[in-house]
């Protein structure tokens, strides 16, 4: 089987298993509304300074969904040890990542297109006019951040201290996409056309990266 | 539960039977930090064997599964695998090996249909869902195709992650305590299934504990001890010496016999 098709498999279980429960997606959606509204109480929302800043508020409202949503996407596969199960299937272990690095990216893209308009209200920004720029920021920065964390959570999974272990390993390594992806943004907002390329192709870059290392490393993380 | 679930043990493929995999271990070692789980096991399994491994808790019977599926790595020594006499890659090999683990294996949120589905398709097995369904049969589950697994009981999902193993009629079926949680008529059928399987030529190691009916299936019994094998019935000797010894040595600490 190839690896894009067993990815796929993959990815059309964990999408219909999500489906199934929404649990996820609507207590990550909830969390992170619930965060970037108590930002908006720390200062007035409708001045100039609340644009600079609303940008980073903005991803590390995203950088915390990652943090809580992509805990469970290996720490599942623990309660019945069905990730040995799948790694008992004729096919590429990186398949495995990859089928749940496509759902982590996916889940993780809807919640921040929700999140995206409560933005735009609180902290009086436009984002209409400049959504094209925005999402292709947003499409770089999430699969940094689903590709990064789902790497992580595979290690953090087999870790005693697994649900402490994510964020501790997960934060620290985004930064670089926090900064990034915040700075692309606020370039954005502040004028459309001034759609960086440096920090568009510094994301593509990373994404690129980590991509590369866990399709090399994917075998041992997964292995026990 | 009568009807026949895998009557041609292959890699899915259907090329008939006499294509159990033959399994050579050598020097195999695992160690997990400071403990050495094996010690050195030297041991070859001719195809069409049906070889149980008992033993004490800890004894290394699952370590030993573990490496003859692949989820874990030998810290030294090599395993491997023929078809006839032709050496085949790892790869193959996992396609044609069904096992059935301490865990079900099974996801809770899916329903046994979507389950033995999802892992058909991973197996790259023609017509998933026909082929769910004639695995379903068998292990009594037909009518319960569409709950989800979380709503069965400890030997129905037993009998689920047996049909699991199944699916692809795998050539090597590796069992680690397949009949826990399995009522007697379940006992019954996993021993009937066993005959069956290795009849028709498919390789089979479990482990067990106690006396029990998947145990009359068996062709030969090794005992493990501390990682080593103390005690081996050999290819053709007499398997019911070393149950028996084995069953008054470990079974007494579990209170089975």
């Amino acid at each position: 089987m190839t690896l894009a098709r067993a990815a796929g498999v993959i990815l059309a279980k964990e999408l219909w298993t999500e489906f199934r429960s929404r649990e996820l997606l609507g207590t990550t959606a909830v969390f992170v509304l619930i965060v970037v509204v108590l930002f908006s109480f720390t200062f007035n929302p409708t001045s100039s300074e609340a644009r600079r800043f609303g940008p980073g508020l903005l991803w590390l409202a995203f950088l915390f969904a990652g943090s809580l949503m992509l805990q469970s996407s290996f720490l599942r596969e623990q309660t019945n040890d069905t990730l040995a199960a799948l790694r008992l299937a004729p096919i590429d272990p990186f398949s495995i990542l990859a089928g749940k690095m496509a759902a982590n990216f996916l889940f993780l893209l809807l919640v921040e297109v929700i999140l995206l308009p409560v933005f735009a209200v609180l902290y009086n920004v436009a984002i209409l006019p400049v959504l094209g720029q925005l999402l292709l920021v947003l499409a770089l920065g999430t699969i940094g951040l689903a590709a990064t964390g789902t790497v992580f959570s595979a290690v953090a999974a087999q870790a005693r201290l697994r649900e402490l272990l994510l964020p501790l390993l997960l934060l620290p390594v985004l930064a670089p996409v926090l900064i990034a992806s915040t700075e692309a943004t606020i370039g954005i907002l502040r004028d459309p056309s001034e759609l960086s390329p440096v920090w568009l192709t510094f994301l593509a870059c990373f994404d690129v990266v980590f991509l590369t290392a866990a399709w090399m490393v994917g075998e041992y993380l997964l292995e026990e | 539960m009568s009807t026949p679930l895998a009557s041609s043990p292959n890699g899915g493929a259907g090329d008939g039977p006499s294509c159990g995999l033959k399994i050579q271990f050598n020097e195999v070692e695992k160690r997990y930090g400071m403990r050495l789980a094996l010690r050195g096991v030297t041991l070859a399994i001719a195809a069409g064997e049906c070889v149980a491994l008992v033993g004490h808790n800890g004894s290394g019977k699952t370590t030993l599964l573990k490496i003859t599926a692949q989820l874990t790595k030998p810290s030294r020594g090599k395993i491997a695998f023929f078809l006839g006499e032709n050496p085949i890659g790892l790869e193959e090999v996992k396609s044609r090996v069904g096992m059935v683990g301490h865990h079900t294996l099974l996801y809770e949120e899916l329903t046994a249909e979507e389950n033995l589905i999802f892992f058909a398709k991973l197996f790259g097995l023609p017509d998933p869902a026909e082929r769910a369904r004639q695995a379903l049969q068998p292990v009594g589950l037909a009518g319960r195709a569409t709950d989800l697994v979380r709503t069965f009981s400890r030997g129905m999902r037993q009998r689920l992650s047996i049909a699991r193993a199944l699916l692809a009629s795998p050539g090597l079926l590796l069992l680690d305590e397949a009949g826990t949680g399995l009522d007697p008529e379940g006992q019954h059928w996993l021993g009937a299934t066993i005959k069956r399987l290795r009849d028709s030529g498919c390789t089979i190691l479990m482990s067990t504990h106690g006396r029990n009916e998947t145990q009359e299936a068996v062709t030969r019994a090794i005992r493990l001890d501390g990682g080593k094998i103390t005690h081996d019935s050999g290819a053709g000797g007499n398997p019911n010496e070393v149950l028996v010894m084995a069953a008054v040595r470990d079974g007494g600490e579990e209170g089975e016999l």
